[in-house]
């Protein structure tokens, strides 16, 4: 990686948009790259659209905030639309198509439905849902090992959750799987 | 040891604990209400003072007073609540206690928003307590900066024996960034605390510590004191990065996140032939005007200030600058962030932005 | 020789500023014969606010912190929550912690802050030169007062043991006057009862003391101090309002 990679996830609050967000970053600083995490903060976090931002480099970061970004990420259709004409020209998409079908997207940028939520509710409940999309863009992007994610996981979930680590893994595989079918 | 990913209102709060902090005083105001929250329960693990205050004004005084009997105290808050602080602020000067302050910057003015902003320059920099005093204050720009600064603020703060306040954007201290927080910082000789109020069996004569000179004469000389100690501190701790300095077209001035993003800013220009340097004060009293008056590019253009305010650094520049080349402002308020391609732009059309 | 009377350790050498009839000179020599007495004067921390009393640093012979207006209470707190076990008291006049800082006074009370607070109630800022205190009387003339104060237009003289009564955080609080030699006895009681509390480390103590400002108040010194007794003290009855006794530190 010679360029830090712009993330922006968003979607609704509840959907676990800064989780994913946060995930990424530790798991960049636990490969021992340098990473950051801007969460969009204020009363508009309260039930409206969540979004964070995410920087991962091999490099120190300059700026922490971007205009466009070179990977989007989004949970509904709200955040897909207010988010997808600040995607770079080589930028791409990763949308929630359990809840956003048939998007236009610019000519150029590359774009990817994973059925997060359907996943996530045949995988038992659809808080993984998020889970999903992260196994799905890091088998697009190859960033983050399993076992990274896992240990991230284990230290993010704690020991009060440390029963839900099982379903969380689960749902990046799944996340994989659905990544390599849609890419063909 | 190993980086880890920490959000900047903790790595504040631990940073000072690993620069010795024994007192916390403070009272909740977003976007800095994790200093506290992890204060409280850290301090009271290792069992050292944490104190959710009454007020602002009451958590600064506390300060006061745990500075008084020799401690290491600290309070954090945010613009408006920096405000009600001067008050304390000024004491502590007047009394030279060292303290550090945290000011976690949002939008203002009155309520403002609780966005990042840089709107408190002037209240950081000129401050709105009496009298002739300074507060010396640092704006680092990343969180592994501020951690850096935080745990040398302490020795800072006890080797002026006043107060050291360290400034940050509520971008700084609501993201999380991969940092290290074994890094070592610079060490000094500090003097022994032989001011402080501890109980006339614990130390030779009568402490009394105050801020009262009722004859003029004798509050002269104490403002002198004063005076040479300030002296001191722009000879010894004046600090600024000169990024990008050779042969530059233009130069920018910014400090804190705002000096991040022209980082990120020049990279882009360069790729356009334009050649830009960047001036980042760390110290934002003392500013840097060396860094100015050293300033010798034969091709310089203009120097841009960048800030997320309407232009209160821009003032300290045009005085450093003393005339010698067109400068121009570009400014952000209300809590909006510039992106890089805000400054590129506002570079490319530099005349358009040139101050009278 | 034999010594019939000396001044106590607990006061320097400096001549006191107060004016002739005040009744600061009595309080001050009280609480230093208190900390003489307890043996604490080498453990003690004053804190001195503004009015009147902003020089009792001078003239208590302990280390002492100045402290800005109003905030006596969260200075003492920053020192006692470093030094627990020293003996950190306040001295404040009416103005300093009825009205500006009655916030940071009551919430040390509480916070169950184990210092004690000595409170002087002479219905009158002094230093400033005598404007309406919150503790003014009712149709007690002062210089922004000119005419009275009215209930309806000022306010009424606040009760401020009345209301620390109420606070959990308080161990011990009596209100005492300094107006005769009888009177002057108790309030030595009340102080030294207040400081001896803060050693057991009870919890907060307020002595608030009845005095007089006989400059202010535009009478002679004897005058003033039938005033105490004669005005003040119905509205501000002599009284322990909160003793907590033996019970233990809860």
């Amino acid at each position: 990686m010679c360029k830090a990679i712009n993330i922006r996830v968003a979607g609704f609050g509840g959907q676990g948009v800064m989780m994913t967000g946060q995930l990424m970053a530790y798991c960049a600083t636990y490969e021992n790259m340098f990473s950051l995490w801007v969460p969009s903060y204020g009363p508009e976090t309260r039930g409206g659209t969540a979004n964070c931002s995410v920087i991962v480099s091999t490099k120190t970061i300059a700026s922490p905030v971007f205009m466009n970004a070179d990977v989007l990420i989004a949970f509904n259709l709200p955040s897909l639309t207010k988010y997808m004409n600040m995607v770079v020209d080589t930028g791409v998409i990763l949308y929630n198509s359990s809840m956003i079908k048939d998007p236009v997207i610019k000519q150029g940028i590359k774009a990817f439905g994973i059925p997060v939520n359907d996943i996530a509710i045949g995988l038992g409940t659809i808080q993984v849902s998020n889970m999903v999309m992260l196994g799905a863009y890091m088998e697009f992007s190859g960033l983050f090992s399993d076992q990274t994610v896992e240990k991230v996981l284990e230290k993010f979930l704690g020991e009060k959750k440390a029963h839900l680590l099982g379903i969380n893994k689960q749902a990046i595989q799944a996340g994989r799987e659905a990544m390599i079918a849609v890419k063909e | 040891m190993a980086k880890q990913l920490m959000k900047g209102n903790e790595a504040i709060a631990r940073a000072a604990m690993l620069g010795g902090l024994d007192a916390f005083f403070g009272y909740p105001i977003t976007p800095q209400n994790e200093v506290p929250e992890y204060l409280s329960r850290y301090m009271l693990e290792e069992g050292k003072v944490f104190v959710q205050s009454e007020s602002e004004v009451a958590a600064i005084n506390m300060v006061y007073g745990a500075a008084a009997a020799g401690f290491r105290a600290m309070t954090s808050s945010s613009s408006p609540g920096i405000a009600l602080k001067q008050e304390g602020i000024t004491y502590l000067c007047g009394s030279e206690l060292p303290c550090v302050i945290c000011s976690v910057m949002r939008g203002g003015p009155g309520l403002g928003s609780i966005q990042p902003s840089q709107g408190d320059y002037n209240q950081a920099t000129r401050g709105g307590g009496n009298g002739d005093y300074h507060v010396i204050v640092f704006a680092p720009e990343t969180i592994q900066e501020t951690i850096d600064i935080m745990k040398e603020a302490f020795d800072i703060a006890d080797y002026y024996r006043n107060p050291v306040m360290i400034l940050v954007d509520g971008l700084i201290g609501q993201m999380m960034e991969s940092v290290d927080l074994t890094r070592p910082v610079k060490k000094r000789f500090l003097p022994e605390k032989d001011f402080a109020t501890t109980g006339t069996n614990h130390h030779n004569k009568r402490n009394v510590v105050n801020s009262l000179y009722l004859e003029s004469a004798e509050l002269e000389a104490h403002n002198l004191a004063l005076k040479k100690k300030y002296d001191k501190v722009i000879i010894n701790d004046t600090r600024y990065e000169l990024i990008n300095m050779e042969d530059p077209d233009y130069v920018i001035v910014a400090f804190g996140t705002m000096s991040r993003v022209c980082r990120s800013a020049i990279e882009t220009l360069s790729e356009k032939k334009i050649r830009v340097g960047i001036i980042r004060p760390i110290s934002l009293w003392p500013f840097p005007n060396r860094a100015f008056e050293t300033l010798e590019a034969p091709h310089l253009k203009g120097i841009l200030v960048v800030e997320m305010n309407l232009g209160q650094m821009l003032t300290d520049v045009i005085v450093a600058n003393n005339g010698k080349y067109p400068i121009g402002f570009y400014g952000r308020a209300g809590g909006v962030v510039p992106d890089p391609s805000n400054v590129v732009d506002a570079i490319v059309h530099f005349k358009d932005l040139v101050v009278k | 020789m034999d010594i019939k009377y000396k001044k106590t350790n607990g006061l320097t050498d400096t001549p006191l500023s107060y004016c002739p009839g005040c009744s600061h000179g009595i309080v001050h020599k009280l609480v230093a014969e208190t900390l003489e007495e307890l043996g604490v004067l080498g453990e003690t921390i004053a804190i001195a606010s503004v009015g009147c009393s902003v020089f009792s640093y001078k003239f208590f012979n302990v280390d002492a912190v100045q402290a800005a207006h109003g905030r006596a209470c969260a200075v003492a707190t920053g020192v006692k929550r470093n030094l627990p076990d020293r003996i950190v008291f306040t001295y404040q006049g009416d103005g300093d912690l009825a009205s500006i800082g009655i916030a940071e006074t009551i919430h040390a009370a509480n916070r169950k802050e184990n210092i004690t607070v000595i409170f002087i109630n002479n219905c009158i800022y002094g230093m400033t030169g005598g404007q309406m205190a919150p503790t003014s009387l009712i149709g007690q003339k002062t210089t922004t007062s000119q005419t009275g104060r009215k209930s309806d237009v000022h306010g009424n003289p606040i009760h401020i043991s009345e209301m620390f009564s109420q606070i959990e955080g308080v161990a011990y609080l009596e209100r005492v006057s300094v107006c005769n030699p009888r009177q002057v006895r108790n309030a030595k009681k009340a102080i030294k009862k207040a400081f001896t509390y803060q050693m057991e480390k009870k919890g907060f103590t307020m002595i608030e003391v009845l005095s007089s400002c006989p400059v202010n108040w535009g009478m002679t010194p004897v005058d003033a101090l039938k005033w105490i007794e004669e005005k003040m003290t119905p509205v501000f009855p002599l009284k322990v309002f909160k003793d907590l006794g033996d019970e233990k530190n809860v």
